[in-house]
């Protein structure tokens, strides 16, 4: 038996539990939980310059292996800048393990100098929350929050723990908790068989089906038996913006992203199917476009671990809640059980329809102009050329999202990191560090552009401090760009705030952090100042990119339309 | 249409503020809610009613078992079930207005539990429509206070709502 306070309890559960890295700024309520890292070999703290990013780097951790990351804040400020990550968290159902100093138990809801009801503000944006009343309770309370935040519908929970639990002075038993037992919490082990086997008889009867897939398939692990089934069946596959990985990128029965800013192909054999597959994916407002028109003859096999999520926006007419992986594994034996395949001229003549959209000019045609100005859209083609498609890719908000979703095909799941629900600026660097960090040997990418930078730009000094040489890929268009774009479709080019006046040099800003900074304004020179940067492996490297400010994200969904109602250009509309 | 959801939720601190919480968050109605410990002090046993289409009915009841705290949930309205609520409320009695007051109350099986000179204080149980009726029937000139539990209930029958 051994005998611990609870701050070092808190440090040693965190070893044992597997823990590697934390994320997070000191503070008076964190005094004596950072006294016992002090003496903590294993875990490794990373101190951020903002709390904000040390849930974004915790949250890239997350998304690249399917681990909740672990966060460390000091009470009220600390507690505070961390709300918007653990926001962006709940959005995507990313796992997170959030842990608070509080001000000390006896000074709790009297105004304390630091103090935050950070329950009561956490409390909308968690999958749930423990506030410790007791040291000798930490080693259980931590236990339930991984578990929680990774099982079922994974999610942020955020653990507040007072001063006084860590009280170096009381010490109590600490046995490590393997396994932990709550009675009101029990998320679905597998589907309903019954419902399993008519939707598989659905598929295969289907004369247009499209297999629509989501984030649940990369946080659910289920890319692999997602890709078997659509291979098994023929299927043409799109993804969510969440979900992109979930199946091969380059494959020809990708169909790209589909949605608000899907490709044509994607959002017209959605619009025209009769049979869809949703798994893990919730119907957002953002690819659904206008529920009312949604895919007028389709009927809906909906595949989800939350039950919320089923018939939440579009009713579904097979609904089956479950884990997508065994779910998809018991269709896969179905399929092989029934012994039969779609009718091979069906799926021919709906193969023949999907290629005349498809076309022959690509799933995102643009105009590529003379070369005189770089196109958004071309560095990130030459990024995917660059990496050979094989990097971690993390991005902020805006049009650069948009272009890096449309542009670099996903081959496996868990590359692509990116703020999809909550739409978080400042998000991608720091993610892009959190991805670096957990996996020093290979290439990560953080596209952003020069607004969405700017809200997490001082993490360069921690990249400094920790070696952290990710590739800032800047496309800087001196505008807000998504902004600047509604702006020109719906108000006249009134450009509201959305300019980027007084910028910095962002060569010599990465500079004055220790770092490499290239500035890129000629077509020429923007494949081999990629490739330089990313020859030198070392170092964090700025390219600061001057892409065309006019540039437009296309297709965009034409707003309350159906899913095929789209422009395609400045120009042109469905 | 008016649902009555019971639930039972671990007896802990803030598991009651995100039942509420749910509520505001998600811009579900809540219409009335009562909630006290069961015979297992573990366990809260909470009530609601609120008023909504299927669809959003549905979803509440979802995003209510999602809740960590929630271990249990019944919509009683979904099948054969007990209703009750408790009034209590003061009206102005005087003269000619006492023996009317006793007897509409003994009509609608109410009692008088406090009595002044001028006062009746009245204890009614019953469905809520039922105290709508006894209210209406005062009529709101004579009513100085009126206190209403919220609605509770229980199924009929063999089922029971227990872990």
């Amino acid at each position: 038996m051994e005998l611990l306070s609870g701050a070092e309890m808190v440090v040693r559960f965190l070893r044992d539990e597997g823990v590697k890295y934390i994320y997070g700024y000191p503070g008076g309520a964190l005094l004596h939980i950072y006294d016992a890292l002090f003496k903590e070999k294993e875990v490794t703290h990373i101190l951020v310059r903002h709390e904000q990013a040390a849930t974004h780097m915790a949250d890239g951790y997350a998304r690249a292996t399917g681990k909740a990351g672990v966060v460390l804040v000091t009470s009220g400020p600390g507690a505070t800048n961390a709300i918007t990550g653990i926001a962006t968290a709940y959005m995507d159902s990313i796992p997170m393990v959030v842990i608070s100093g509080q001000v000390p138990s006896n000074m709790v809801g009297s105004d304390a100098f630091q103090e935050t009801d950070m329950i009561g503000v956490s409390r909308p944006i968690v999958k749930h929350s423990f506030i410790v009343k007791h040291p000798s309770e930490i080693p259980e309370v931590l236990k339930k929050a991984f578990y929680i935040a990774e099982s079922g519908r994974p999610g942020p929970v955020v653990v507040d723990i007072p001063k006084d639990m860590g009280d170096p002075s009381q010490k109590y038993e600490y046995v490590y908790p393997k396994k932990v037992k709550l009675r009101s919490y029990s998320p679905a082990q597998r589907g309903h068989s019954g419902q399993i086997r008519k939707a598989v008889e659905m598929l295969l009867a289907a004369k247009r089906p499209v297999l629509y897939s989501g984030g649940g398939v990369i946080m659910g692990r289920a890319a692999a038996q997602l890709t078997e089934l659509a291979q098994m069946l023929n299927l043409p596959v799109t993804n969510t913006l969440m979900g992109l990985g979930g199946y091969p990128g380059n494959d020809r029965q990708f169909l790209g992203m589909l949605g608000m800013h899907g490709s044509y192909t994607a959002n017209l054999a959605m619009h025209h199917s009769d049979v869809i597959l949703a798994i893990g994916a919730r119907f957002d407002d953002r690819v659904v476009n206008g529920p009312a028109k949604f895919c007028p003859n389709a009927k809906i096999i909906h595949v989800d671990i939350d039950p919320a999520s089923i018939s939440k926006t579009i009713k579904a007419d097979v609904p089956i809640v479950g884990p997508v992986d065994s779910v998809l594994a018991e269709m896969i034996s179905i399929v092989k059980e029934i012994g039969a395949m779609p009718q091979k001229e069906v799926v021919a003549s709906w193969w023949k329809q999907i290629e005349e959209w498809r076309g022959t000019r690509g799933l995102f045609p643009y105009d590529k102009g003379d070369g005189s100005i770089i196109k958004p859209q071309t560095v990130i083609e030459t990024l995917y050329e660059v990496t050979k498609g094989d990097a971690y890719v993390a991005s902020d908000v805006g049009q650069h999202q948009m272009f890096a979703a449309q542009y670099y095909r996903y081959a496996k799941p868990n590359r692509w990191i990116n703020s999809g629900g909550l739409g978080t600026m400042g998000f991608g660097f720091p993610a892009a560090m959190g991805v670096k960090l957990n996996f020093p040997e290979a290439d990560v990418a953080c596209i952003t552009g020069e607004g969405s930078i700017q809200m997490n730009i001082q993490e360069m000094s921690t990249c400094m401090q920790y070696d952290l040489p990710v590739k800032i890929v800047n496309l800087n268009n001196g505008a807000l760009g998504m902004v600047r774009q509604w702006q020109d479709m719906q108000y006249s080019s009134r450009y509201s705030h959305s300019y980027m006046e007084s910028l910095p040099d962002f060569v010599k800003l990465a500079e004055a952090y220790g770092h490499v900074g290239m500035r890129i304004t000629e077509l020429k020179d923007l494949k081999p100042k990629l490739e330089e940067a990313f020859a030198l492996k070392d170092r964090l490297v700025f390219l600061d990119i001057a892409v065309d400010t006019s540039e437009h994200v296309y297709p965009m969904q034409i707003r309350d339309g159906a899913m095929r109602d789209m422009w395609l250009s400045k120009t042109e509309r469905t | 249409m008016r649902h009555i959801i019971s639930l039972l939720l671990e007896n802990e601190p803030g598991a009651l503020s995100r039942v509420v919480g749910l509520f505001s968050q998600r811009n579900y109605n809540i219409e009335t809610l009562t909630v006290a410990p069961t015979e297992d002090p573990t366990l809260s046993r909470l009530t609601l009613t609120t008023i909504g289409q299927d669809e959003v009915i549905e979803q509440i009841t979802k995003n209510l078992n999602k809740l960590i705290e929630v271990v249990k949930l019944v919509d009683l309205s979904e099948s054969a079930h007990i209703e009750r609520e408790l009034l209590l409320v003061k009206v102005k009695a005087t003269g000619a207005q006492r023996a009317e007051i006793k007897r509409t109350t003994d009509i609608f099986r109410g009692q008088i539990v406090d009595v002044t000179s001028s006062v009746y204080t009245i204890q009614l149980t019953g469905t809520s429509d039922k105290l709508d009726s006894f209210l209406h029937a005062i009529g709101t000139s004579s009513i100085l206070e009126t206190v209403r539990s919220g609605v509770t209930g229980i199924a009929r029958g063999d089922k029971v709502l227990t872990i």
